[in-house]
C-alpha cells in the first residue's frame, strides 16, 4: 500500500514497523508529529510526553536497557537539553537498539537559533543517518535499530524541518516483531563511574572504526554516476533539492550515513571527478572532514552556511541561473507576524502587563511569547525555555544591587514550567530575589499544536492521569507567595500585579484559563464552561477611539472612513477583554 | 510530462493546510508522484503561510522557487503581493478579494496597500473572487478554503479527478455537504469577475 506522508508520519511507521516498543519526546516543532502519530500505535508501542527532552531520552535510554528497541524525538534545541545522558549513553551502548532523532530548523521557521545538530554525533561518537523524504525516513529507522544493536551504540537521526512537513509517498509494510531482549545486570556497562568509563571510553573510538567501514560498505551511502565530471557530494533534503536543479546532468555520492564519513567512498568518488561540489545545508559538516582528508573539493565559498538552502539558492550559486519572474514594487507589503488568537488567554494578561512602567519583563518561549509583539510589546528578552525566572532573577540580583528601580517579571507558560521552570523559580526562592514570576496555565502546550503535559491530567495516549497542581509545586519550591487568578478579568489581572509589586520577597502568579484552540475535557468543561458566543459593537455608542484596537486581537477591526470598530464574528469568541477596555461601553456580548 | 508547481498562501487559520491535503489526496489517486510542504508552528498563529504543492511523473524537491508556481492561489488579498515573485510570467493566480489587517495597519501605524488587485491583473492572467462573500451565502464562513479549492481546480484543468472523494475524506461529516457545494461554487466561477 503506498501514502502519502509527512517525513513525521513515516518515522511513526517506520518506528512500528521495526519493532520499537518505547518512544517519548517533548514536543517542539518540526518534531511534535512523530510522537502524536506514534501513539497511535497503542497496542503495541508505548509513547509518552516526557516534561523534557533530558527525561524523554532517559526514558527511552531505560527502555533500551531493559531489553527494547526504543527512540526519542526532539527538537534540535531539544538536544541541547538531553545533551547529559545522550554523551554519557554513548559510552554505554545500548541493549534494545536505541535511536535518537534531531528535527533542526534551517531557516528558523519556529525556532530560537539555527544550530545544525550533525556536529553532535562527532561530538558524541556515535553514528548518524539523514533521510531526505519520507520513503527514507521511513526505511532508515529499521536500518537505525539494526545499526544500533549491531554496533552497540545509540544512533542520531537528523531530520530537518522540509524532510519533517514534507509529504512524499511511502510504501506501507508489516511491523517485525523483535520482542525483547533479556535483561542482563551488568556494571562494567551501565554503571558509568570513573573506573568503568575509563575502560568504555576506548571502546568508543574502536567503534567508531567499525563504523566507518560500515559507512564505506552501507547502501545508505551510494553513487549515482552519470556522463559527467562534475560530481556533487550532498545528504538530506539538499540531495532533492540538488537533483531538482542538475537532474542526471552531473554524478552524485549521495550520503545517507553521515558519521562516520565513508571516506573510502568519498575518495573512490573524488577520484573519477573532475570537479567536485558538496552541496549541504547550514555548516559545513562534510566539506570540512572531506578537506580534513586531503580531498579538494567547492562548498561554502558557493553555497551559504545560513537559512534554508533551496533549488534556486543552488542553481544560482553553482550555475548562476535564476528564473524570470514578475517584476513589481514590493515596498508597500509589510511583514505579518503571528499573534494571539482573539480570545487568547494570555492577552488580557499582557494587556495590563504592557501599562506596567520600571519593570523589565523576562520572556520564555510559547504562544505567551507573542504578548511581546505589538501592540501588547510586553517583552524585554526569550533566550531559552524555562529560562525566564531563572534570567528574571540574576537581572533583579544585579538591579538590587545597584539601587536601580526596576522590577523583574518573569512569563512563563504551563508546559514550560514542568519543562524546566521548576528548578528556575527554585532558584528565585533559594537565592532570596523579589522576582515575580507570572505562570501563564492555557492548561495546554499551546504553541506547538496542543499536547497534554504533566498538568493536564491526560497521557499523549489518551489514559487520564494524575494533574499536577502548579500552585502546590510552586509553594514546594519554596514560593510563599502564590496568587492564582483568571486573566480574562483585567481588574483581578492588575491587582495581581501591584500586589506581587509590593513584596520584597519571589511571588508566583498563576493565570489559569484554557487556550482557546484546546479540545476541551469534561473536567475543563465543568471548571471553566462554555463560552459559544460572539460579542459585537454597538455602532450608535463606539466613539472611535481606537482602544478596543490596542488589546491585539485579530478579530477586532477598525472602519476607518465610518471611524468605528468591528467584530469579525467568525473569530471572535466572546472573551470580552475588549469590553473591558471600551470606555463607552460599546462592546457587549450577541443578545445582551 | 513537466512538474507543476501550486503555492497556496494565506493567513494562520484560513485552511491552506486542508485544501492543500485535499489536492494532494486527489493528485496521488490520478497516479502522479506528488510532494507537499507546509510549515507548521509559529506562523500559524495569524501570520503569512504558505502550502506547495508540486506533482508531475518524478518530483524531487518539495519547494517552489520564485518564478516557478504555475498557480498561485491566495486566500489573502496582500498575501498575493507579498507571493508573487513565485509566480512563473506565465502562471495563472486566483486571488481572494478578500482583506486581513493586522495590528499595525489598526493601529494605524501603516496602510492596507490600495489597488493590489490592479497591480496583479497587469502582470499575470488573474481569477479575482470574493470567496467569503460566497461562502456566507453558502451558510458557512468557514469554507472559504474549499471555495478557493474549487477555483484552483478549474484553473488545473483537472476535474475529472474525484475531488469530492478527496473532500470527504478529509472535512468532518457533518461539514460534507457544505463543503461540497462550496466546492462546486469555486468550481463553475459563480460570483467571480471574469479573467482579465
Ligand atoms: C528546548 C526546547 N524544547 C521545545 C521547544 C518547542 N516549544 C516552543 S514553545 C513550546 C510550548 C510552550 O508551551 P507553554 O509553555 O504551555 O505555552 P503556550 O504556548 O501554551 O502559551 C515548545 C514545546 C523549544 N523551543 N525549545
Ligand atoms: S493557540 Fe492558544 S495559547 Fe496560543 S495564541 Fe492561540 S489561544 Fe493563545
Ligand atoms: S470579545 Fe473582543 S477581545 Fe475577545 S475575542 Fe471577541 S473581539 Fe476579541
Amino acid at each position: 500500500m503506498r501514502k502519502l506522508l509527512t517525513g513525521n508520519e513515516a518515522v511513526a511507521q517506520g518506528a512500528y514497523e521495526a519493532g520499537v516498543t518505547f518512544a517519548a519526546a517533548y514536543p517542539g516543532t518540526p518534531s511534535t508529529e512523530i510522537l502524536e502519530n506514534i501513539a497511535e500505535f497503542k497496542k503495541d508501542i508505548i509513547a509518552e510526553w516526557a516534561p523534557n527532552e533530558k527525561v524523554a531520552l532517559e526514558s527511552a535510554i531505560g527502555a533500551s536497557i531493559a531489553g527494547a528497541r526504543s527512540l526519542a524525538a526532539m527538537k534540535m534545541v531539544g538536544v541541547n537539553v538531553a545533551a547529559d545522558p545522550l554523551f554519557s549513553f554513548a559510552y554505554t551502548g545500548v541493549n534494545g537498539g536505541m535511536l535518537l532523532i534531531t528535527a533542526d530548523d534551517p531557516g528558523l521557521h519556529s525556532s530560537q537559533n539555527e544550530q545544525d545538530n550533525r556536529y553532535y554525533a562527532k561530538f558524541a561518537k556515535i553514528p548518524m543517518i539523514e533521510p531526505s523524504d519520507s520513503q527514507e525516513s521511513k526505511d532508515m529507522i529499521k536500518v537505525a535499530m539494526e545499526i544500533s544493536e549491531k554496533f552497540d551504540t545509540p544512533v542520531l537521526m537528523r531530520m530537518t524541518t522540509r524532510v519533517c512537513h514534507s509529504k512524499s509517498i511511502v510504501e506501507i509494510g508489516e511491523r517485525q516483531e523483535v520482542g525483547k531482549k533479556p535483561y542482563v545486570k551488568n556494571l562494567a556497562k551501565y554503571n558509568l563511574v570513573p573506573a568503568v568509563s575509563r575502560n568504555l571510553r576506548a571502546q568508543l573510538d574502536g567503534r567508531l572504526k567499525e563504523l566507518e567501514q560500515y559507512s564505506n560498505e552501507t547502501s545508505l551511502n551510494y553513487f549515482e554516476w552519470n556522463e559527467s565530471k562534475i560530481g556533487i557530494i550532498t545528504s538530506g533534503i539538499a540531495y532533492q533539492h540538488t537533483k531538482e536543479v542538475f537532474e542526471d546532468t552531473v554524478s552524485y555520492l549521495k550520503l545517507g550515513f553521515t558519521y562516520p564519513l565513508p571516506l573510502m567512498k568519498i575518495r573512490e568518488f573524488a577520484t573519477n571527478m573532475e570537479t567536485l561540489y558538496i552541496v549541504e545545508e547550514l555548516e559545513p559538516y562534510l566539506e570540512e572532514q572531506i578537506k580534513q582528508a586531503g580531498i579538494a573539493c567547492i562548498g561554502k565559498e558557493k553555497i551559504p552556511n545560513m537559512y534554508e538552502l533551496n533549488p534556486d539558492i543552488i542553481a544560482k550559486s553553482l550555475i548562476g541561473t535564476e528564473r524570470q519572474r514578475v517584476q513589481y514594487d514590493s515596498a508597500s507589503i509589510a511583514s505579518r507576524p503571528p499573534v494571539l488568537c482573539a480570545g487568547c488567554p494570555h492577552r488580557g494578561f499582557f494587556y495590563e502587563l504592557s501599562k506596567i512602567r520600571n519593570v523589565m519583563v523576562s520572556g520564555d518561549i510559547g504562544c505567551y511569547a507573542l504578548g511581546g509583539s505589538a501592540p501588547l510589546s510586553a517583552k524585554d528578552s526569550a533566550i531559552c525555555m524555562g529560562g525566564a525566572p531563572s534570567i528574571a532573577h540574576g537581572a533583579q540580583k544585579i538591579f538590587n544591587k545597584f539601587n536601580e528601580n526596576m522590577r523583574v517579571i518573569a512569563t512563563i507558560g504551563d508546559s514550560t514550567f514542568f519543562h524546566t521552570g521548576i528548578n528556575s523559580i527554585m532558584d528565585t526562592a533559594y537565592n532570596n530575589s523579589n522576582t515575580i514570576t507570572c505562570i501563564l496555565d492555557n492548561r495546554i502546550t499551546g504553541m506547538t499544536g496542543h499536547q497534554d503535559h504533566p498538568g493536564t491530567g491526560f497521557t499523549l495516549q489518551g489514559m487520564p492521569t494524575k494533574a499536577l497542581d502548579i500552585a502546590a509545586v510552586v509553594k514546594a519550591v519554596g514560593i510563599d507567595h502564590v496568587r492564582v487568578i483568571n486573566p480574562l478579568i483585567l481588574s483581578r489581572v492588575k491587582s495581581a500585579l501591584e500586589w506581587a509589586l509590593s513584596l520584597d520577597e519571589p511571588s508566583v502568579i498563576i493565570t489559569r484559563w484554557p487556550c482557546v484552540l484546546k479540545k476541551q475535557s469534561q473536567i475543563d468543561k465543568d471548571e471553566f464552561g462554555n463560552y459559544m458566543s460572539t460579542c459585537e459593537v454597538k455602532e450608535e455608542k463606539c466613539i472611535g477611539c481606537k482602544l478596543c484596537i490596542w488589546t491585539g486581537c485579530p478579530a477586532l477591526r477598525f472602519d476607518k472612513g465610518a471611524r468605528k470598530a468591528k467584530i469579525d464574528p467568525v473569530q471572535c469568541v466572546a472573551c470580552q477583554v475588549c469590553v473591558q477596555v471600551c470606555p463607552q461601553k460599546a462592546i457587549s456580548r450577541v443578545g445582551e | 510530462m513537466d512538474v507543476k508547481n501550486i503555492l497556496l498562501v494565506g493567513v494562520g487559520g484560513q485552511g491552506t493546510i486542508l485544501a492543500s491535503k485535499i489536492l494532494s489526496d486527489g493528485l496521488i489517486t490520478a497516479g502522479y508522484d506528488v510532494k507537499m510542504s507546509e510549515v507548521h508552528g509559529m506562523a500559524q498563529r495569524g501570520g503569512s503561510v504558505s502550502t506547495q504543492v508540486r506533482y508531475g511523473k518524478k518530483v524531487y524537491s518539495p519547494i517552489i522557487g520564485k518564478g516557478q508556481a504555475d498557480i498561485l492561489v491566495a486566500f489573502e488579498t496582500m498575501e498575493a503581493l507579498r507571493w508573487l515573485e513565485y509566480i512563473n510570467p506565465r502562471g495563472t493566480a486566483i486571488v481572494n478579494d478578500y482583506q486581513i489587517p493586522f495590528a499595525l495597519i489598526l493601529m494605524g501605524q501603516i496602510d492596507y496597500p490600495d489597488g493590489i488587485l490592479e497591480v496583479i491583473q497587469q502582470k499575470v492572467k488573474t481569477t479575482v473572487l470574493k470567496a467569503a462573500e460566497i461562502a456566507v451565502q453558502l451558510g458557512n464562513a468557514k469554507t472559504m478554503n474549499i471555495v478557493l479549492f474549487g477555483a484552483l481546480v478549474k484553473a488545473m484543468s483537472l476535474e475529472n479527478i474525484d475531488w469530492e472523494q478527496a473532500i470527504r475524506n478529509h472535512v468532518k461529516a457533518k461539514t460534507v455537504d457544505i463543503n461540497l457545494e462550496a466546492f462546486h461554487a469555486g468550481l463553475t466561477g459563480t460570483g467571480f469577475s471574469s479573467p482579465k
